[in-house]
């Protein structure tokens, strides 16, 4: 009950243990500030370190750690943002699929000698020279717009589960969007026959069905003798 | 009005510019990645890094500004193409290492003339 | 809609002492409560799990299991495990790479104890109830291989890291075949919120979605099957197996960073028994009709009524759970082990296959039925012990819904939105409420929200 008696301190009850009260509340409304809308910045501030990171550690499998935690501080944006369905694909498709097939290359290549292969530290310094003055040239470029101009317009309710995406749970709508419909069309007299995302989606169905098994072919097992490695 | 209504009223929310910012340093560090790292996994990683910097901006877009859904059904596909993208090149560098015993991209020069 | 449902509940008893300003602390304290909650739990019922699990193994091997440990039935007998496990000295082998061996255990934990986010314990007691709960506890428990993976690589062991990289094909090829499973049931639901699927399966018990048609029934026990086989347990711990790889990934953990591993494992268990249960076993309801006439007005009585209610259905929900995962016991301690080619094969050869029928099984079986009864349902809409019986089931679970106010667009009429019908011929057309019955009791229901294959074919 501290927050109450912050609260009747704030009322205006002077005295020592008022004061300290406040101050007490105060210091812990700082603590309690991440776990409600903070929890952008920390998890921002989680994506960027574990992103460095990467660029910094020179062991593959570090990366691999490192890169996870980064991609899915990135998810948790993605639910900050109320993208839920984007955040929830992204753990389960990015992190959960994508990451542990590129931990099995990893493994399968990375035999003693190979684990870490360091660059030359010129190239370190011009690459970070470059990498500063790009993100230099972003951010400026990022600030300069203004980008109250372009707030999204008041959407209008069609029902519950087509919500814009300011409101978050847009499963529905998104699923209507890839089956090629649109949401706000649903009964209104003037509804138009838009393909909407149902032929991207197709052609990437087909797209990843070809890849997979592209994949499979050039990475089967080939039974040929690997070059013999010159001893001397 | 809820009490989750409420808190949201009082704490300043996060702007469109903070998503912009973290997704900068994303897309730098892989650009980095990609320039400096020698092992091939390494290179692929920092392509992660950049689709996920690019994946960022556009869900934020999408809930900022008026692109709307289309910027949360954009990053969808790029998740996709990144795992096909991901499988390829994966299989791309196992080849290598078998034909090479190495991963290390400045040795793949057999091409130069 | 989908706002924390029981947040706002703690938090709002919570506002009630506070003034405005501070409504914040509410929140927070209402959130740590939750994550108490949720982390209670997760400590305990892998302590009751060990121990079930050593009384189950005795009782199947003819032996007693524990005895002396705290009585009678060496009850306390995990307690004792676990203190000693805490006693012992944290090792981290030579070879090892010490960060990420130091790190591997809290990320198995962490993705275990984040699927107890959405698991629906009762009506309005989950931590988050989420638009895509379903989706969003297979995406993180799919997290959990990465610890595995990363502890078998970081031990510096050849015998952990086989385990690791045989635990990752194997969750990694197990993951496809039970979402595909999970889908089966939320293709006739027509939702991913665990909350509403709970719902919609209140009632007899043949509203479970289990005897909901013949594909459900079946997807359930492919489920348990693949579930099984993703919490790596027997037949299917291949990653563990003793007698060819020592211990598998965790062969050189020892004390508290080792039990990290185990309490991640038997929860596991019960989330995924949670799924299966709120997925296809009706969730918290009793499948008597004890909702309707009873805990639902103790529900809506409010106050003390509400908790003794909800409490009633967590225990439903929990003894479930616990059912499901003493079959997982059972499994294990009766069945031999496969071989890792064998396991590959049941999953890739058969039951990848298995699943994608029964998803395509679904998905064409309000059609088939329509054609043979003229509903979309086997049984006649009707009214038995006070629920709804053979109501078509993405009807069962929505409330009514009041539109947003909003001053520029007029409301569009009332009507269910066809999924199946091109945009163009989208038009609107009669609620069929009044056929079905459904809406009698709550006519200012504009039920925009269903989304229902079955029902776009009544009307086209």
């Amino acid at each position: 009950m501290i927050w109450t008696l912050g609260a009747a301190a704030e009322a205006g009850e002077p005295g020592l243990w008022a004061k300290f009260l406040g101050l007490l509340a105060s210091v812990v409304d700082a603590v309690a500030w991440p776990f409600h809308e903070g929890t952008v910045y920390v998890f921002g501030a989680m994506a960027v370190a574990c992103a460095i990171a990467v660029v910094v550690s020179q062991n593959v499998v570090r990366m691999a750690f490192w890169l996870i935690l980064s991609l899915a501080a990135t998810g948790a944006l993605f639910f900050s943002l109320n993208a839920d369905f984007v955040g929830a694909a992204q753990l389960l498709i990015y992190v959960g699929g994508t990451l542990v097939l590129l931990i099995f290359g990893v493994m399968l290549t990375a035999s003693g000698p190979f684990l870490q292969i360091k660059a030359k530290p010129g190239e370190m310094v011009l690459a970070g020279v470059v990498g500063m003055a790009l993100l230099g040239v972003i951010l400026s470029s990022a600030i300069s717009v203004d980008w109250d101009k372009h707030a999204p317009s008041p959407e209008k309710a069609v029902g519950i589960g087509f919500n814009s995406p300011a409101e978050g749970n847009t499963t529905r709508e998104l699923g209507m969007k890839f089956l090629g419909a649109n949401p706000k069309d649903i009964g209104s007299q003037k509804a138009t026959l838009s393909p909407g995302y149902l032929l991207p989606f197709e052609i990437v169905s087909v797209h990843l069905l070809v890849v997979l098994i592209g994949a499979a072919y050039l990475a089967r097992a080939k039974r040929q003798k690997a070059p013999v490695v010159d001893p001397t | 009005m809820s009490t989750t209504d409420q808190v949201a009223a009082n704490v300043p929310a996060a702007e469109l510019n903070t998503y912009l910012f973290i997704a900068a340093v994303l897309f730098v560090c892989g650009i980095v990645c990609m320039a400096t790292k020698r092992n091939a996994i390494g290179v692929l990683m920092g392509v992660e890094l950049v689709l996920n910097g690019a994946n960022l901006n556009f869900v934020a877009f999408a809930r900022f500004t008026r692109l709307g859904l289309d910027g949360q059904v954009v990053s969808l596909f790029v998740i996709v193409l990144a795992a096909a993208e991901a499988a390829i090149a994966l299989a791309i560098a196992l080849n290598f290492y078998n034909n090479h015993l190495t991963i290390d991209v400045d040795r793949a020069d057999e091409l130069k003339g | 809609m989908s706002s924390v449902l029981a947040a706002s509940s703690i938090a709002e008893f919570l506002a009630g002492y506070l003034d405005n300003s501070h409504s914040a602390w509410a929140y927070v304290v209402a959130a740590l409560i939750h994550a108490g909650l949720v982390l209670a739990f997760f400590g305990v019922a892998p302590l009751v799990y060990i121990w079930l699990e050593r009384k189950v193994a005795g009782r199947i091997q003819d032996r007693l299991g524990p005895t002396r440990v705290g009585g009678k039935f060496g009850w306390l007998q995990t307690l004792a495990d676990g203190v000693k496990l805490i006693q012992k000295e944290d090792l981290c082998p030579g070879a090892a790479d010490q960060f990420m061996f130091r790190m591997s255990p809290y990320l198995v934990f962490v993705a275990s104890f984040a699927a107890f986010m959405v698991l629906p314990w009762a009506d309005g007691w989950i931590s988050q109830d989420l638009d895509i709960g379903l989706f969003f506890i297979l995406a993180i428990m799919s997290l959990e291989v990465m610890g595995v993976i990363f502890a078998g690589y970081s031990s510096g062991s050849k015998w952990a890291l086989f385990g690791g990289m045989r635990e990752a094909a194997q969750v990694v090829s197990y993951e496809i075949p039970m979402a595909i499973c999970a889908l089966v049931p939320v293709t006739a639901l027509g939702t991913l919120s665990m909350m509403e699927i709970s719902h919609m399966q209140a009632g007899p018990l043949l509203n479970w979605m289990v005897f909901h048609d013949p594909f459900c029934f079946v997807a359930f026990f492919v489920y348990f099957t693949v579930a099984t086989a993703s919490v790596k347990r027997a037949p299917f711990d291949l990653a563990e197996a003793e007698s060819e790889l020592v211990a598998g990934f965790h062969t050189e953990y020892s004390g508290i960073r080792w039990s990290y591993f185990f309490m991640a494992e038997y929860a596991s268990m019960f989330a995924v028994s949670g799924i299966a249960t709120a997925l296809f076993l009706g969730g918290w309801s009793t499948g008597i009709g004890l909702e309707e006439s009873f805990l639902n007005p103790l529900r809506a009585s409010g106050g003390p009524g509400y908790l003794l209610a909800n409490i009633f259905g967590a225990a439903v929900f929990i003894s479930k759970g616990c059912i499901l995962v003493f079959v997982q016991m059972w499994v294990r301690w009766t069945l031999p082990r496969l071989r890792i080619d064998q396991v590959m094969t049941t999953c890739l050869k058969y039951l990848l296959p298995i699943s994608c029928a029964l998803f395509l099984g679904v998905t064409l079986w309000p059609l088939l039925v329509f054609k043979l009864t003229g509903r979309t349902t086997l049984v006649d809409s009707m009214n038995v012990m006070g629920s709804d019986l053979g109501k078509p089931t993405a009807d069962r679970g929505y409330r009514p819904w009041t539109p947003r106010p909003t001053n520029e667009i007029p409301q569009v009429p009332a009507t269910a939105a066809p999924i199946d019908v091109e945009p163009g011929q989208a038009e609107p057309e009669k609620p069929v409420e009044a056929a079905n019955g459904v809406d009698a009791k709550r006519p200012e229901a504009a039920r925009l929200d269903v989304v229902d294959v079955s029902e776009g074919k009544v009307q086209s």
